[in-house]
Formats: C-alpha cells, sequence, structure tokens
C-alpha cells in the first residue's frame, strides 16, 4: 500500500526514549482537502492511507492523553483538525487504509493491531499513564476488557465525531448521549451521494450502448431522449433523492422507498415525454425497479441498517424488481419491434 | 430522529443473569438501544440496533449476544456469488461505506 506523504504536516520531531515521534499540524492545508474531494469522488482510485505509528500533535508530554484512530488519511485529517490548543499522542493503527467504524466491523482495526502496535510503538515507555482514548465506532472489534489484560492500557471510548473531542476531554472524558449517538442526518446522506453515484457511472458505457442497440439503424437523438431521460432518472431516484428524502419517504423498507421516489420522476417522464400507454407502463416498471435497487443498495452507504434486516429485505424485494426489471425491459422491446418506436 | 429501519428483525439477545449493570453496552451503542434499569442493562429500543456487534464484543459477562455484521445489499450479494460471508468490498481500490 502507498502511504501518502505527511511532510507538509510535519513540523519536527519530539524525542521520545521510544524514538523521534513526528509532530504533526492540525491545521489541513489545501492539497489535504483536494486530495480528499477526489477521493470523495473516487478519481484517480489512489490509496488513501497514511503510515501507521504514533504521532504528536501540540506539545505533548508523558502525562498528554493518547488518542487512537485508523490510518484512513480521512479518520486522520478528521481527527488532528480538531485538536486545536490541546496536547495529545497520535496512535495511528495500521486498519489497511479503511475508516474506524468498516475496520472495526472486518476485525482489521480490532484488540490484537491495538495491542500489536502498543508494544510495536513502545508507548508504555512514551507516556507515563495507562489510558488510550478511542473512537467509540472502534467497538465493534476493540474489546476493551481484553484489551487492558494484554497490554496494562485501559481503553476509553471518546465520542462517534472527533469534532466531539474537544468536549468530551473538557468534561473529563465523559461523553453525553448525543455524542454518543451516530447521526444519518441531511447533510450526512449528502456526502454518501458522490460515492454512490461515482459507482453506477461506471456501468454508464453498457446502459447508452444498450440504448443505442434498441434504436438501431435510425439513431435520432430526440427519439433517442425518450429512453435516456426515463434512464438517467431511475439513477438520480435511487442514488439521489431516496437518500436525501429517506426520513419522509413512507415505509421502512428501503426498496419500497426507492419505489416511491421513482414513480415520481416517473409521472415527471410521462408529463415530458410523448409516450404510448405502452411505453409509459414499461418504464414504470424499468424505473420502479431501478430505482428500488438503487435504494436497496444504499442500505450500505447508511447507519441505519441491520444485515438481518437487509437479508430479509433481500428476501422479499429482489423476486419483485427481478420480475417488475424483466417484464418491463420486454416490453419495451416488443415495441421497439411492432410500433418501431 | 424517526429513522428506523425494518421491525423484529434483528438477532440481539440479552441475558439479565448474566449483567452486572457495568454500563459498557449503553456507552458503545451507537444508536441508544440499551438502557439501565435497576441496575442492570435493558433492551429498550430494539428496532434501532444494526447489528454492528460493539456491545458484545464490550461486554466482559458475555451478557450481550448479537449476529454482528454489514447492513449492506451489496455485501450480501458479493458474499453470496463469492460463497462468503457478507463482506463490504472495504478494500483500498474498491469504494464501500465511505
Amino acid at each position: 500500500m502507498n502511504y501518502q506523504p505527511l511532510t507538509h504536516a510535519t513540523r519536527g520531531f519530539l524525542f521520545t526514549p521510544a524514538g523521534a515521534i513526528p509532530l504533526i499540524d492540525i491545521g489541513l492545508q489545501k492539497k489535504d482537502i483536494r486530495a480528499g474531494w477526489m477521493k470523495r469522488w473516487n478519481i484517480g482510485r489512489m490509496d488513501y492511507a497514511v503510515a501507521p505509528g504514533l504521532y504528536a500533535v501540540g506539545n505533548p508530554d508523558p502525562t498528554s492523553p493518547v488518542l487512537v484512530t485508523a490510518n484512513y488519511k480521512f479518520s486522520f485529517d478528521s481527527l488532528r483538525r480538531e485538536l486545536e490548543a490541546i496536547s495529545a499522542w497520535l496512535l495511528v493503527l495500521d486498519s489497511g487504509g479503511i475508516n474506524v467504524w468498516c475496520a472495526a466491523g472486518k476485525g482489521t482495526f480490532g484488540t490484537d493491531e491495538l495491542v500489536r502496535s502498543i508494544e510495536a510503538m513502545r508507548l508504555a515507555e512514551v507516556v507515563s499513564h495507562r489510558v488510550l482514548i478511542l473512537p467509540q465506532l472502534a467497538a465493534p472489534g476493540v474489546a476493551a476488557h481484553e484489551v487492558i489484560l494484554r497490554s496494562g492500557f485501559r481503553v476509553l471510548y471518546g465520542p462517534v465525531r472527533a469534532s466531539d473531542l474537544p468536549a468530551f476531554m473538557a468534561a473529563g472524558n465523559r461523553a453525553t448521549p448525543a455524542m454518543r449517538r451516530v447521526r444519518f442526518a441531511a447533510a450526512d446522506r449528502l456526502l454518501t451521494v458522490p460515492v454512490e453515484l461515482m459507482q453506477i457511472l461506471r456501468y454508464l458505457p453498457y446502459l447508452l450502448a444498450a440504448i443505442i442497440l434498441l434504436h438501431l439503424p435510425r439513431l435520432r437523438v430526440t427519439t433517442m431522449l425518450n429512453d435516456v431521460f426515463p434512464l438517467a432518472a431511475a439513477i438520480f431516484s435511487g442514488t439521489v433523492l431516496m437518500p436525501l428524502l429517506l426520513p419522509w419517504l413512507p415505509g421502512r423498507a428501503f426498496s419500497g422507498k426507492g419505489v416511491w421516489t421513482g414513480l415520481a420522476l416517473w409521472l415527471l417522464c410521462w408529463l415530458l415525454l410523448p409516450w404510448s400507454l405502452a411505453e409509459a407502463l414499461a418504464w414504470m416498471l424499468i424505473i420502479g425497479a431501478v430505482s428500488a435497487f438503487l435504494a436497496l443498495n444504499y442500505t450500505g452507504a447508511s447507519t441505519i441498517t441491520s444485515l438481518s434486516g437487509v437479508k430479509k429485505e433481500m428476501r422479499l424485494a429482489m423476486p419483485a424488481i427481478i420480475t417488475a426489471a424483466a417484464v418491463g425491459i420486454i416490453l419495451r422491446v416488443i415495441l421497439r419491434f411492432t410500433l418501431g418506436g | 430522529m424517526g429513522l428506523r429501519y425494518l421491525a423484529n428483525v434483528v438477532s440481539l439477545e440479552l441475558n439479565k443473569s448474566r449483567c452486572n449493570g457495568c454500563g459498557m453496552c449503553l456507552a458503545v451503542c451507537p444508536h441508544e438501544v440499551f438502557a439501565l434499569e435497576n441496575g442492570k442493562a435493558n433492551i429498550v429500543d430494539r428496532d434501532a440496533c444494526i447489528e454492528c456487534g460493539a456491545c458484545q464484543r464490550n461486554c466482559p459477562f458475555t451478557a450481550v449476544t448479537v449476529n454482528p455484521g454489514v447492513g449492506c445489499a451489496a455485501a450480501i450479494i458479493q458474499g453470496a456469488l463469492q460463497g462468503t460471508a457478507p463482506s463490504c468490498g472495504c478494500s483500498p481500490d474498491g469504494g464501500c461505506c465511505k
């Protein structure tokens, strides 16, 4: 794995009994922010990791707190940028360049890696206390009661969000209930849209090829738009509209919510395009199925779904989605060869 | 926030006879599923549970059990195709749960 260089953020080194520790700036530079946006939009497909190890911020001494995070650069940056006027040691675990929550779920950000890192970095020689502050979302991978037995360090679970860390520390390492809650507000959902959109856009060439095949040999832009427009509407519905409107759409199943936004956009298409009744019917099935499937796929980006729940939803929804898509596509193809449209 | 996924579906179980009320499950749960009542943990919002497994992992008395996993349709499809457990494609070169 290639690590993102941190030379631009390194102010110097602190010499400790365990060796020289890089002193890191808390302010992000333009290149950090630009690289973050490129990663979010999946441009360049680069690794986005920093070298695991021990870092310092502020002017830490052996009594300063130890904050633990993952070596995903987003995790590292979103931690350090919050440490205004705080002196601390940052223990960056090797999570394979994955964020804390996903890596904890997989176990790569877990008890073993934490204990290994404490020993490898000789943390006990750097600090005089035996307390670690972990992000709360590390808990699926880290067993606090095992860490203290194996390393002598006590794990304190800090807030979910790094932005709450200063308040957490100022309150004597106590989290309020709000700090312990994972949010999924409109702003959080908006941030997931680029990732979802870029994933589906990988299939764009195949979709366009299918539409061109359908219209051969008469490739007229005006008639082809009658298919391009509703397909774009279905993708927009499942990857943008449904996530943004999530709390207000009826029902609990994600695919069902996707059907609602799909039907709304289908009506809009019908108003705007010169569809026959049969064409409208075909597209109702296709838009509904595509939007429902993409909405179902959004379970992975959400913070409110369980494995048992998604399995149940897929058992119920997938047969309907596949049937609707198949019937809709067959109907659309038949219409092409009967009406020539 | 009234965001709840499907009702009555999660695998979360709490064995109260093992619980000593340390409160660790309350501290690690990201959806306030537990509350302390009369010195013991209690499940107060079962449908909010996302089966992340934090409570089970951090219960020193093995009072909490859950079948942990990712609530992710793509992971379930991928797992089914490869014959493995559902796993999000959290590889550095593959997108996933941001």
